[in-house]
C-alpha cells in the first residue's frame, strides 16, 4: 500500500493543484490526524499509536497507526509524499511478534503482519516497557474476530445503500432467462430445507424425467451428496452445463444403476449421442482418489459418456503457487531471470490449465453436446471451470450485472467454501482449507477481458474491489461456505452486499467525489482501495454488490461493444497469458499503474469533443435552420453513448 | 524452338548475374536472346502499373494438364517492373497448416529475380482479393529474395547452398525473415521441375551474389520514380514535409539549429575526400581543426548527434587503436568537452553491451519461438515459455540498451555534460543507443517525420552497415557480420511506444512494416554499407553515366508498397499534437535559466559515479596524459549494480512528475515491462490468433470516434466555427479515416490485425494439446499434488 500517492495521481491534468491538496491535507494531519479517514458507519476506534512504519520502498518512517474495528491505518508524519496504509482488518492473514526486547538493531522490535491480498507489513516500536503488547493484542483480536468469539465486522456495519445488492440474484429469474424449466428440464424444490444436500442452493434444475425418489439414491453416489444439476442450458441446440462432485466408486469400483441412468437422462434430454464428462483433476489424481472411496465414472459403467480429464491441480498446489509467486514480486520484483522465476511458480500454467478445461467446456457446448463438469467435490475447480465456460458462452455474464449474477450462482450458490478458503476472521494461518481458488478465478477473467478488450461491459476496476472486499469481511457477500450457513446465519438480513455498492446509481455522490473519480479513481483502487472507500462513505453506507453498483459508472468499460450471440475463446497459450501486473504488484510505486489508462483517457476525450461538437452543431442548426440540418444531425445520432450520457441513464433505476 | 527455351531457362537460372549487363550490350540476337528482351523491354516500358507479359510460353506442354490448359496461362503473378520469372514447377501442394495434417493447396511456384512465389490454382476469394492491408510488391504467398531465412528440406535438414546437385526434397521448408512460414510439397510435380525449382530457389536464396543482382536494380532501371497517390491522410502528412535524408549542408544545419547546437558542419567530405566511409556531411565540435579531418581518414572523429537544450551534446565517435598514442583521442575529447562548460563523459558501447555476434545468436534463438512448422511442437513449448524466453536473452539485450540510452539519458538531462559514446566501427549499437537517446528526450522523433529523419540521420547517413549486417549477398565472409542491429533498434522503440503509447505519432504497425522493409530489396534505404558505398553503386548502375545516379525509391516512399487508405493504419490514432503555445514557453527562458545552474552543478557538485561513465569535467587535464589514456577508454563493467540503482532513482524522480508525452519520456525496465512485441512475431500463428480480440480492438474504436470527431470537426468547419481544438493535425482528412473504419468494420478483426485479417476461421478453438505432462509439482512439502482438497477420507461420505 505504502502510496507515495503523488505518481499515481499524475495521470490527472492538474498536478498543481494535486500537490496543493496534498500539503494542505499534511498540515490538518498535525493537528488532526485521523481527518482524512472517516469511519465507516459502525466502524469505531479502539487505539491509536506513534509507531515506525517500516516501508519496504521508501524506508523507515514515524507516523501513526490507527486501529478500528474494519481496520488498520497508519499516516506518516514526516515523509514528502505522506504515505498512508489503510488496510482492512480482514485481509490479514497473520501477526507476528518480531524480535524481542533485547533485540539489538535499529527497529528490529515490532510487528510483523502478513496481509491476504500480496503484501507483508512491518512496524518497528520502542523496546522500552512493552510497548507492542496493547496493539499486538488488538489487532490479533479484531483481526481474527471469529477466533475471538466477536463479530465480522460485516455485522457491525451500519452502512446503507440505496440497492439492496441481496436481490441481484434471484435464481429463478436467472433460469427463466435461459428458458427454464421447458419440457426437458425441471424445477426442483426438493433442497429447499438442504435436506437432499447441504452445501446445494434451495433451488435446483435437474432432468424433467428424473423423480424425486431418482434424485435421493443419485445423491448417496455422490461425494457429499452434490448431485448433477443443470447450472446453463445453451438456447439453440439445448446442450447443457450439469456440475456435480465425484462419484464414490472406491477401491471395488462400485457401480450405482441410478446414477448411471441419470447421467444417461441429461445425454437424452438434447439427444447428444455422447455425453461428455470432464473431471477437472490429473487422472493420476482420480484414480488416487478411489482410495478414499472416491473416484471417477469408467467407461463401462457409464457407456454413453466419454471421460475427459483436464488436469487442473488441487487447492493446495494453487495456494503454494501463489505463495511463491508473492515471493518474487513481494517487496520487489525479482531482476533477475524474472520470466524464469515467474516460470517456476506455475501460476501463469495454472491459468492456462483452467482457461483451457472452460474452452474444451465451451467448445463442446456449442458443438451441441452436453457436459457434466465435477472434480473431487465439486465447488473449486468445477465452478471455476462452469463459470468460465459460462462467460465464454453467455454474452449476459459478460455485463456488470450478468457477472453478480454468475458469481452469486456459480460461486456463493453452489457453495464454494470462500469461508474456509479465505479464512475470514479466522486466527489459523496455516490452515489446509485455504486457498487462492476464487483469486485464480478472477484472474482468468481478467485474462479474459485482456484478450477482449471491448467484450465485457466491467472493467478492471471491478475485478480488483471484488478481490479487495472478498478478504474485508465489510461485505457479507463472500461470507460463509454455503447458503444453508448464510441462512442459519441471517447473513442477508444483517449485512449488506457488495453489489449495492457497485450498483449503487451516482445522483446522491457529491460533485467533488465526482470529480474525484473522473480524475484519480483508478489510482485510488490500485493503490489504496479502503481509502477510496472511505471516501465514498461520506455519502454511502452497506452487501458487496451494494458497494460494486453504486459506481456503475466507475466500473464500466468504456470500448464495451454487447455483442449478443458471440461465443468468446481466448487463447490459451503462454504467449498471450501475463502476469496481472496492476492486482499482484499493486504495492509497488515503480509499476506504473496506468498501463490501459492512456488509450482509454484519449477515448473518453474523443467521446467529450465529439458530444461538444454535436452540441455546438445543434446550436448552430437551429439558429441557421438551413433544410441540409435534419440530415446532419441524422447521420450523427447512431453512436450516442458518451459517458455522460451513460450516467443520465443509469440514473433510472434498473 | 522448344530446346531454345529450355536452353534460355538454363541460361537465365545459371547466368542471371551477367544478365542484365548481356542484354544491354548485345550485339546478335538470336530468337532465344530476342524473346528475354522482349520481356525485360515490355516490362521496361510498362512503367506504373505491372503489365502481364505473355511469356509464361517456356513452360513446356507436357507439364500443361490438358484440361486445366486456359487456366495454366494465367498462373503467374503480376510482376513488377523489371521482374523476370526464372523457373517455375506446376501442381506444388502449399500446406495449411502445419506439417500433420496434409491439407494444402495445388498451385504453380516460382522463382524469379525478386521472390519466391506461389500462385494457387483456386481462383481468389472475393475475401482475399479485397485486403485492406496489401502489400503492392509481394502478396501474402510471395517471400522476396532476401527475406527467406532458412529452407529446410525433409526431416527438417537444413539446406545449405552448394550440397545440392541432382537430388531435391519432396518437402521444402522456408523460414522467412518477416517469420512466416511456408510449406510445399515437391513430390505432385515433374520430377524434372521439381529438380529445377528447388535448385533455383536454393541457388537465388542461399547463395552468394553481387551486389548488382539485387532487384533493385533492375527494378529501378524500370520504373519512373514518381508514383504518387493522391488523398491519404498518411501521404498527406507526409507530403506536407519530407523526411529529412541528411545527404546535404542544409539538412544538417538545419537540424543542428533546431536544437539549438553550436558545432561545426563539415562539407569536406562531399566527395568523400577524407573518406569514403564518413558520411558526405557531418557535423563535429567547433574545436576540431581542418588537420584534424584530414590527418586519420576521419577516424576517432566526434561526430554530433544531438544538442540538449542546455548546450551539452551527444557524440558518438568509433573507439581509435590505442596504437595510435600521438594524442588524438585527447584533442578530440577536449574538442568534445569544449562544446559545452568543458565537461565530458565517455562510454565505450563494446565494453559495456552485447556484441553484433551476441545479438545475432539471441535473436537466432528467440525467432525459433515463432517460426512454427508444427502445432504440436508449438504447445509442446508452450509451456517453457517464460524460460525458454529468458534463456534466449533477446529481451535482456533490449533492457540493456534501453537502460543505456536512459544512462546517457540522465548525464545530459541532468547532469549537463557532453557525453560522447564509442565503439569499434561507431556504427552499431552507437546509432541503437544514440537514437533512443534522442527519441526520448526529444519529441519530435516521435513524429513519423522526425523518426524517419532520426532513422536517416543515424543510421542511414551515419552509416550503419545495412548490407553487411543483413548479408543480403550471401557472401560467405560476410557471414560473421551478420546482425539484427537495426531490428534491436525498433524493438526499443516498440517497448517505448508501448509503455507510452500517446507519445508517438507512428503505430505499431509502421514499425512492423519498417522491420518488414529491410528485407525487400528495393529501397535504396537498406542496401548499402554507407553513404559513400551508395554513392558509387548507385552511379556505376545508372543507365545515364556521369549524369546523375540511378534513382531508386526510399523505404520512406511508402506508395510504393502500400496504397493510402493501408498507409493510415502507420498513424496512431491516440497521439495528439502538442499545445503550441507550451513550445514558445520553453524556448524562451528554460534553456538559459538551466544553464545558469548547472554551471556550478556539472563541474563540482556532481557525485563522482562509479559507474560505466567517468565524470571528467572537474580534471580533465590530468587525464590528458597519455598514461591513464588506456584505463579512462576502458571503464569497467564490473560495477553494473551501482549504475543500475542510479538509473532506478533517475527513473523514479522521473516518475513521480506529471507524465508529459511531449517531454522527456524514460521507459521502465522491470521485468514484467520488458514484452515480446506481439504483433510482430505472433502475426501469422494461426493457433494464438485473438479472434474478436486484441488491443486492435480497442484502438480500432477510438480511430472509429477520431473519424466522427473530425468529421464533425470538417461540419462545423463549414458553418464558420472557430474552434478551440487540439485536433487540427488531421481535420480536413475525415474522409478517408472514416473510409478506412467503414472497410474495418465489415471485416472481423483478430489480434493479427492487419497483417492476416477475415480468413475461413475455423470457429475450433485452439486446444493446447500435451498439458500437464509437463507440469511437475514434486519437490513440494508432502507433496500437495497427491492430497485431497478437504480432508482425507474420514470427511468423505
Amino acid at each position: 500500500m505504502a502510496s507515495a500517492s503523488i505518481p499515481v495521481y499524475n495521470s490527472s491534468n492538474n498536478p498543481l493543484e494535486n500537490s496543493s491538496s496534498h500539503n494542505a491535507s499534511r498540515e490538518s494531519l498535525k493537528m488532526e490526524p485521523l481527518a482524512d479517514c472517516s469511519l465507516l458507519p459502525g466502524e469505531e476506534r479502539i487505539i491509536d499509536k506513534d509507531i515506525i512504519y517500516i516501508c519496504p520502498f521508501s524506508g523507515a518512517l514515524k507516523g501513526k497507526v490507527f486501529i478500528t474495528n474494519y481496520r488498520l491505518y497508519f499516516k506518516s508524519a514526516d515523509a514528502d509524499p505522506a504515505v498512508t496504509l489503510d488496510v482492512p482488518l480482514g485481509a490479514i492473514g497473520r501477526v507476528e511478534k518480531m524480535g524481542g526486547a533485547s533485540s539489538r538493531g535499529e527497529n528490529s522490535y515490532g510487528l510483523d503482519i502478513t496481509c491476504k491480498d500480496m503484501r507483508n507489513l512491518r512496524f518497528a516500536l520502542k523496546q522500552e516497557g512493552h510497548s507492542r503488547r496493547d496493539i499486538f493484542d488488538i489487532l490479533f483480536k479484531y483481526a481474527f474476530p471469529l477466533s475471538h468469539g466477536l463479530l465480522l465486522f460485516a455485522y457491525l456495519s451500519q452502512e446503507k445503500f440505496e440497492e439492496n445488492g441481496w436481490s441481484v440474484y434471484k435464481p429463478m429469474e436467472e433460469f427463466r432467462r435461459q428458458g427454464l424449466p421447458n419440457d426437458k428440464w425441471r424445477v426442483t424444490f426438493i433442497n429447499a430445507n438442504y435436506e437432499l444436500c447441504d452445501t446445494y442452493p434451495t433451488i435446483l434444475v435437474v432432468p424433467f424425467k428424473a423423480t424425486e425418489e431418482d434424485l435421493r439414491k443419485v445423491c448417496t453416489f455422490r461425494s457429499r451428496g452434490r448431485i448433477p444439476v443443470l447450472s446453463w442450458i445453451h438456447r439453440e441446440n439445448q446442450a447443457v452445463i450439469c456440475r456435480c462432485s465425484q462419484p464414490l466408486v472406491g477401491m471395488s469400483g462400485k457401480r450405482n444403476k441410478d446414477d448411471e441412468r441419470y447421467l444417461d437422462l441429461i445425454r437424452e434430454a438434447n439427444g447428444t449421442a455422447k455425453l461428455t464428462i470432464y473431471d477437472a483433476r490429473p487422472s493420476v489424481n482420480a484414480v488416487a482418489n478411489k482410495a478414499t472411496g472416491g473416484g471417477y465414472e469408467g467407461d463401462d459403467a457409464y457407456q454413453n459418456a466419454e471421460l475427459v480429464f483436464l488436469d487442473i491441480h488441487n487447492i493446495h498446489v494453487m495456494r503454494e503457487s501463489l505463495k511463491k509467486l508473492k515471493d518474487i514480486v513481494y517487496p520487489n520484483v525479482e531482476e533477475s531471470h524474472w520470466l524464469s522465476s515467474l516460470e517456476s511458480t506455475h501460476w501463469l500454467e495454472h491459468i492456462k490449465l483452467v482457461i483451457s478445461g472452460a474452452i474444451q467446456v465451451a467448445d463442446k457446448i456449442s458443438g451441441g453436446n452436453s457436459v457434466v463438469v465435477h472434480c473431487s467435490d465439486g465447488w473449486d475447480r468445477t465452478a471455476q471451470l462452469t463459470s468460465l465456460a459460462m462467460l465464454m458462452l453467455d454474452s449476459h455474464y459478460r455485463t456488470l450485472r450478468g457477472f453478480q449474477v454468475l458469481l452469486e450462482k456459480e460461486w456463493i450458490g453452489f457453495g464454494h467454501k470462500f469461508a474456509n478458503r479465505i479464512g475470514h476472521g479466522d486466527k489459523n494461518h496455516a490452515d489446509q482449507d485455504r486457498s487462492p481458488i476464487f483469486v485464480q478465478f478472477i484472474d482468468c477473467v481478467w485474462q479474459m477481458t485482456k484478450q477482449f478488450p471491448t467484450a465485457f461491459e466491467f472493467n478492471e476496476r471491478l475485478l480488483v474491489t471484488i478481490l479487495d472486499h472478498l478478504f474485508s469481511c465489510r461485505f457479507g457477500t463472500f461470507l460463509f461456505n454455503c447458503e444453508r450457513a448464510r441462512d442459519t446465519n441471517e447473513l442477508r438480513s444483517k449485512t449488506v452486499s457488495l453489489w449495492s455498492l457497485v450498483n449503487f446509481s451516482p445522483p446522491s455522490r457529491s460533485l467533488q467525489e465526482l470529480r474525484s473519480k473522473t480524475v484519480s479513481l483508478w489510482s485510488l483502487v490500485n493503490f489504496s482501495p479502503p481509502s477510496r472507500s472511505l471516501q465514498e462513505l461520506r455519502s454511502k453506507t452497506v452487501s458487496l454488490w451494494s458497494l460494486v453498483n453504486s459506481d456503475l459508472s466507475f466500473y464500466q468499460n468504456p470500448f464495451y461493444t454487447p455483442e449478443s450471440n458471440r461465443v468468446l475463446y481466448p487463447v490459451a497459450s503462454m504467449r498471450h497469458l501475463e502476469l496481472w501486473v496492476t492486482y499482484y504488484i499493486r504495492w509497488n510505486p515503480r509499476i506504473r499503474q496506468q498501463q490501459q489508462s492512456p488509450v482509454e483517457q484519449r477515448y473518453i476525450e474523443l467521446l467529450a469533443l465529439r458530444d461538444e461538437y454535436l452540441k455546438k452543431l445543434e446550436e448552430l442548426q437551429l439558429s441557421d435552420s438551413s433544410p441540409n440540418s435534419s440530415h446532419l444531425s441524422n447521420s450523427s445520432t447512431p453512436n450516442a453513448a458518451s459517458p455522460t450520457q451513460h450516467i443520465t441513464h443509469l440514473h433510472t433505476p434498473f | 524452338m522448344f530446346d531454345g527455351r529450355v536452353l534460355l531457362k538454363q541460361v537465365i537460372l545459371l547466368f542471371w548475374p551477367l544478365i542484365s549487363t548481356w542484354v544491354q550490350g548485345a550485339e546478335k540476337i538470336d530468337s532465344c536472346q530476342l524473346q528475354v528482351l522482349e520481356m525485360l523491354s515490355s516490362l521496361g516500358s510498362a512503367g506504373g502499373k505491372s503489365a502481364k507479359p505473355s511469356f509464361v510460353s517456356y513452360v513446356t506442354p507436357e507439364e500443361i494438364k490438358s484440361e486445366k490448359e486456359p487456366s495454366r496461362k494465367e498462373k503467374h503473378p503480376d510482376l513488377l517492373p523489371g521482374e523476370v520469372v526464372f523457373c517455375s514447377a506446376s501442381t506444388v501442394l502449399k500446406y495449411t497448416q502445419d506439417d500433420l495434417s496434409q491439407r494444402g493447396v495445388f498451385g504453380v511456384l516460382l522463382c524469379t529475380n525478386f521472390r519466391v512465389s506461389f500462385v494457387s490454382d483456386e481462383e481468389p476469394t472475393e475475401e482475399m482479393v479485397r485486403t485492406l492491408f496489401k502489400n503492392k510488391l509481394y502478396g501474402e504467398n510471395d517471400i522476396p529474395l532476401s527475406c527467406v531465412d532458412n529452407i529446410y528440406g525433409d526431416k527438417r535438414k537444413l539446406i545449405t547452398g552448394g550440397l545440392v546437385k541432382n537430388k531435391y526434397p519432396s518437402k521444402m521448408i522456408i523460414h522467412c525473415k518477416d517469420l512466416r512460414v511456408f510449406q510445399f510439397s515437391l513430390s505432385f510435380s515433374k520430377e524434372e521441375d521439381a529438380k529445377k525449382i528447388f535448385q533455383g530457389i536454393v541457388h537465388h536464396c542461399l547463395e552468394p551474389k553481387s551486389l548488382r543482382c539485387l532487384f533493385a536494380f533492375s527494378y529501378c532501371e524500370n520504373t519512373s520514380p514518381n508514383r504518387k497517390c493522391v488523398g491519404g491522410l498518411f501521404t498527406k502528412l507526409l507530403r506536407k514535409k519530407q523526411t529529412v535524408m541528411f545527404d546535404s549542408v542544409e539538412d544538417w544545419t538545419q537540424d543542428m539549429k533546431r536544437t539549438k547546437g553550436n558545432c561545426r558542419v563539415v562539407s569536406e567530405n562531399s566527395n568523400f575526400e577524407l573518406s569514403p566511409k564518413l558520411p558526405q556531411y557531418f557535423i563535429v565540435p567547433k574545436n576540431v581543426s581542418d588537420e584534424d579531418l584530414t590527418k586519420y581518414q576521419g577516424k576517432g572523429l566526434p561526430m554530433w548527434c544531438w544538442s540538449h537544450h542546455s548546450g551539452c551534446a551527444l557524440f558518438k565517435t568509433a573507439s581509435i587503436p590505442l596504437v595510435q598514442e600521438d594524442n588524438v583521442c585527447c584533442r578530440m575529447l577536449t574538442a568534445v568537452a569544449h562544446n559545452h562548460l568543458y565537461s565530458v563523459k565517455t562510454e565505450d558501447l563494446s565494453d559495456t553491451l552485447p556484441t553484433v555476434q551476441d545479438i545475432l545468436l539471441s535473436y537466432n534463438k528467440f525467432k525459433q519461438f515463432f517460426l512454427i512448422d508444427n502445432t504440436t511442437e508449438f504447445w509442446m513449448s508452450d509451456m517453457k515459455w517464460f524460460s525458454s524466453l529468458d534463456n534466449c536473452g533477446w529481451l535482456d539485450i533490449i533492457r540493456q540498451c534501453l537502460q543505456k540510452a536512459v544512462e546517457v539519458v540522465e548525464s545530459l538531462e541532468k547532469e549537463n555534460t557532453n557525453v560522447l559514446i564509442m565503439e569499434e566501427g561507431g556504427s552499431d549499437l552507437c546509432c541503437v543507443v544514440s537514437s533512443l537517446v534522442q527519441l526520448m528526450l526529444d519529441p519530435y522523433y516521435r513524429t513519423l517525420l522526425g523518426f524517419q529523419s532520426l532513422v536517416q540521420k543515424e543510421w542511414v547517413a551515419g552509416g550503419h552497415a545495412f548490407l553487411d549486417r543483413s548479408n543480403h549477398l550471401h557472401l560467405k565472409d560476410k557471414v560473421e557480420s551478420q546482425s539484427p542491429v537495426f531490428l534491436l533498434f525498433l524493438e526499443c522503440v516498440w517497448q517505448l511506444q508501448q509503455q507510452h503509447g500517446p507519445a508517438f505519432q507512428f503505430s505499431e504497425t509502421y514499425l512492423t512494416v519498417l522491420s518488414d522493409s529491410v528485407h525487400v530489396p528495393v529501397f535504396t534505404t537498406f542496401l548499402f554499407n554507407n553513404d559513400g558505398h551508395r554513392d558509387s553503386l548507385l552511379r556505376a548502375e545508372s543507365p545515364h553515366t556521369q549524369r546523375s545516379p540511378l534513382n531508386c525509391p526510399t523505404v520512406w516512399d511508402w506508395s510504393v508498397q502500400f496504397d493510402c487508405k493501408a498507409q493510415d493504419l502507420f498513424t496512431n490514432p491516440l497521439y495528439t499534437e502538442k499545445p503550441k503555445q507550451d513550445t514558445s514557453v520553453r524556448k524562451s527562458y528554460r534553456p538559459r535559466h538551466l544553464r545558469q545552474l548547472s554551471l556550478p552543478s556539472s563541474a563540482f557538485k556532481t557525485p563522482p559515479k562509479k559507474g560505466f561513465f567517468k565524470d571528467e569535467a572537474d580534471n580533465l587535464k590530468k587525464i590528458l596524459g597519455v598514461k591513464r589514456l588506456s584505463r579512462w577508454m576502458l571503464s569497467p563493467s564490473s560495477d553494473s549494480p551501482q549504475t543500475s540503482s542510479s538509473v532506478r532513482e533517475f527513473y523514479e524522480a522521473w516518475q513521480t512528475k506529471p507524465l508529459d508525452y511531449h517531454g522527456l519520456l524514460l521507459p521502465c525496465l522491470d521485468g514484467p515491462s520488458i514484452r515480446v512485441w506481439m504483433q510482430r512475431y505472433l502475426r501469422w500463428i494461426h493457433d494464438v490468433q485473438i479472434l474478436g480480440g486484441g488491443p486492435v480492438a480497442m484502438l480500432s474504436k477510438v480511430s472509429e470516434i477520431l473519424g466522427e470527431v473530425q468529421e464533425l470537426q470538417r461540419q462545423l468547419d463549414r458553418h464558420g466555427c472557430t474552434l478551440t481544438s487540439n485536433h487540427k493535425g488531421a481535420r480536413p482528412r475525415a474522409k478517408t479515416a472514416a473510409a478506412v473504419i467503414a472497410a474495418r468494420s465489415s471485416v472481423r478483426l483478430s489480434s493479427s490485425f492487419p497483417f492476416v485479417t477475415s480468413r475461413n476461421w475455423a470457429f475450433k478453438p485452439a486446444i493446447p494439446t500435451s498439458l500437464l505432462q509437463s507440469l511437475m509439482v514434486t519437490g513440494m512439502p508432502g507433496n500437495l499434488a497427491d492430497r485431497e482438497d478437504d480432508g482425507g477420507p474420514e470427511s468423505l461420505v
